[in-house]
């Protein structure tokens, strides 16, 4: 058992969720600084997942922790892959160009 | 006291990397800064005892979420400068945003505790005599099984998905039909005429 406190590991975790949520309003144009936001704030939802696993001595956690990682990398290639066809279709990445399925 | 400090080095330099992915002006430095925090978290994790996860995160999420990262901002001619404009006046709103779920999550976490009763109804207590991966393993392949099988199929998916958005056909390059090379016979390709000699075809 580590001797830093619990408290210690969920304030970093909310203060990288936290991170990540402005990261999304500071760069609300650019799509890949939202995704690497988004990977951050998954990041601080692992980092609280095992610290909860670690403190009460219960694995699971860590095993969900395990399949968070893999939807985010799913997430982060799919992303990227759209990211990837609009900017080959349209030339541009600004969020507010894309509005092709607005009716 | 050594854990203590070793937590304060990851953390600090975790959070300042953070700080640097959403406000470096350029978008490399930006996925630089997250590989950086990547591994940062990895050293939380074993601090924590969770190997297996601190490894998972350095090869799953720096060996290739954050080089897929780089390949997309490097592969993408795009002035990232002009994407910035006009962030400031919404900053603010951001930042009392995040302050305010800051406050909360902070606020929940002073005033949680576990109940005294839930160390006996643990689902999977860590055994302290087997190693991280051997327990993980241990539950991943038997109580998990279906969770796991079909995490598999998400990414299977998300590959498949991945490969049918980009690939491109382009019609203005000729590619080798071998199918068709093969199928084709003398017969298709050439004729056989009987020439009287001196006179031509």
């Amino acid at each position: 058992m580590i001797d830093v406190g619990m408290m210690h590991f969920l304030v970093l975790a909310a203060l990288i969720f936290t991170i990540g949520i402005f990261g999304i309003f500071l760069n609300r144009k650019n799509v890949i600084v939202i995704l690497m936001s988004i990977e951050l704030m998954l990041l601080a939802v692992n980092i609280n997942f095992v610290t909860f696993s670690a403190y009460l001595g219960d694995l699971t956690g860590q095993v969900f922790a395990i399949f968070i990682l893999t939807v985010a990398a799913a997430e982060a290639a799919i992303g990227l892959a759209i990211l990837v066809v609009f900017f080959r279709n349209r030339g541009t990445i600004a969020v507010e160009d894309i509005s092709e399925l607005k009716g | 006291m050594i854990q203590d400090v070793i937590f304060y080095i990851f953390a600090a330099v975790l959070l300042v990397s953070a700080v640097m992915v959403i406000s470096a002006r350029n978008p490399v430095h930006s996925v630089l800064f997250l590989i950086l925090g990547f591994f940062n978290a990895a050293g939380l994790f074993i601090l924590l005892g969770a190997e297996f996860l601190a490894f998972i995160l350095a090869i799953v999420y720096v060996g290739a979420v954050a080089v897929l990262f780089l390949f997309v901002v490097m592969m993408l001619d795009i002035s990232f400068g002009d994407l910035r404009r006009g962030a400031m006046k919404i900053a603010p709103i951001g930042l009392l945003v995040g302050l305010m779920l800051l406050s909360q999550l902070v606020m929940l976490y002073m005033a949680w505790d576990a109940a005294p009763e839930m160390r006996a109804a643990l689902e999977l207590p860590i055994d302290e005599s087997v190693t991280n991966t051997e327990a993980l393993g241990a539950v991943l392949y038997t109580d998990y099984f279906l969770a796991f099988q079909i995490s598999g199929m998400i990414l299977l998916v998300a590959m498949i998905g991945a490969i049918v958005l980009t690939l491109r056909v382009r019609p203005d390059v000729r590619r080798q039909q071998v199918a068709d090379q093969f199928a084709r016979r003398p017969e298709d390709a050439m004729e056989v005429k009987k020439v009287t000699s001196g006179t031509g075809l």
